[in-house]
């Protein structure tokens, strides 16, 4: 198998319907100073309502504000 | 001569609710206890005694029975994995008003909070286990969703980080015994009928749309009430090395909701839709009982006595 045959581990944000954008593969969370984030597990969910109490990540507070992202 | 195929046709026969029956539940909890890491006092071999599964068969068939009369069908949306992930998250919406996390956040005492750890133990102890036997029964995106739910349930490779090695620490941290089982004479009946059913649809490869249905109900209503009952043991002054646990699921159960209910039952019954109304089914059921049986708690503490059976557990 050559290196273009491998399937493409290329990294993917899945953008949750009325929820946090779920990332999977390979990605660098940095602060502003490219300081890496405390990561606990390799597919994270970012919060993307505003009000997760952990943010960056989401605490399923989305589904308390009734969050929608109108279909996106 | 004892005859074990009548005996237990006799307790099913005459139990007027086998959610809520002690000896059936334990028989049931016992039997699948063969399949997971069994006792140290029985003979493996028993796992596959046909005796004991064709009794074993007699509780299932019952308790099945007594589950699909129990628990009120959702309506079925589209076989499509967008509106079954919309489904699944609409029927475990967040209800306002009281539930057991509530009260651990606002009002529990000491000891009833303690008892909630020993009520959860019977099957937190063994998180994860009841679905993964699901796995071998999938195929493509909904395999790979379950296995990734349940790497990260175990740990994501780390021993110390097995969901259920934090919850034993929970249970450490608070002075409880978190050998498996010590406490399962303690709980009553519908603790157990919690557990045996996740084991049943873990266990039967016809109900593995019903395991699906359940583990996505059971993630899409856990980050939330974590977060309470973690804030409940802060209030009563416990630290990290009893909170760790619940603070861990308020992150981990966020992303695992929206991996079980897009991937994991939608990416299902996009490949069988035939499978529609075993999926929503085991959703609704994890709901049911488990309301229950939280219900069942409160009820107990509204009436100032304890949940569990007898002379209630210390330590």
């Amino acid at each position: 198998m050559t290196d273009e045959d491998r399937p493409a581990a290329t990294p993917a944000i899945v953008a949750c319907p009325d929820g946090p954008l779920l990332v999977r593969g390979d990605v660098d969370l940095v602060d502003p100073q490219g300081r890496p984030l405390e990561r606990h597990r390799r597919t994270v969910a970012l919060c993307r309502c505003g009000s997760s109490a952990i943010k960056p990540y989401c605490d399923g507070t989305h589904k308390l504000k009734h969050f929608t992202t109108g279909g996106a | 001569m004892f005859d074990l195929q009548q005996a237990i046709a006799r307790a099913v026969a005459g139990s007027d609710d086998l959610l809520h029956d002690d000896d059936v539940q334990l028989a049931l909890d016992m039997l699948y206890e063969l399949h997971y890491t069994g006792f140290d006092e029985a003979d493996d071999g028993w796992e596959w005694s046909p005796a004991l599964l064709a009794g074993r068969s007699l509780i299932e068939a019952a308790f099945e029975r007594a589950l699909r009369a129990s628990v009120p069908m959702p309506e079925l949306p589209e076989p499509r994995a967008d509106a079954v992930a919309a489904a699944l998250f609409e029927l475990t919406a967040p209800t306002p008003g009281p539930g057991l996390a509530r009260t651990i956040e606002r009002e529990a005492t000491d000891e009833q909070a303690r008892e909630f750890i020993i009520q959860r133990s019977i099957y937190t102890l063994k998180e994860a286990d009841p679905h993964t036997w699901a796995i071998p029964r999938l195929r493509g995106r909904a395999k790979a969703a379950l296995v990734e739910i349940q790497s990260d349930e175990y740990g994501g490779g780390r021993a110390e980080r097995i969901h259920a090695a934090l919850f034993a620490g929970t249970m450490r941290a608070l002075g409880l015994d978190d050998t498996y089982g010590a406490y399962i004479d303690a709980v009553p009946a519908i603790t157990l009928a919690s557990l045996n059913m996740s084991t049943m649809f873990g266990l039967h490869r016809r109900l593995r749309g019903s395991a699906v249905g359940h583990l996505a109900a059971f993630e899409m209503t856990s980050s939330l009430p974590c977060r309470m009952i973690g804030d409940g043991f802060r209030r009563l002054g416990y630290g990290v090395d009893v909170t760790f646990y619940y603070d861990e699921h308020v992150e981990a159960d966020s992303v695992h909701e929206q991996i079980a209910g897009r991937d994991l039952a939608g990416g299902l019954v996009d490949a069988h839709p035939e499978l529609l109304a075993d999926v929503m089914f085991g959703a609704a059921a994890c709901l049911v009982v488990d309301g229950m049986a939280a219900d069942d708690v409160r009820s107990a503490w509204e009436a100032g006595e304890s949940s569990l059976l007898g002379s209630a557990v210390r330590s």
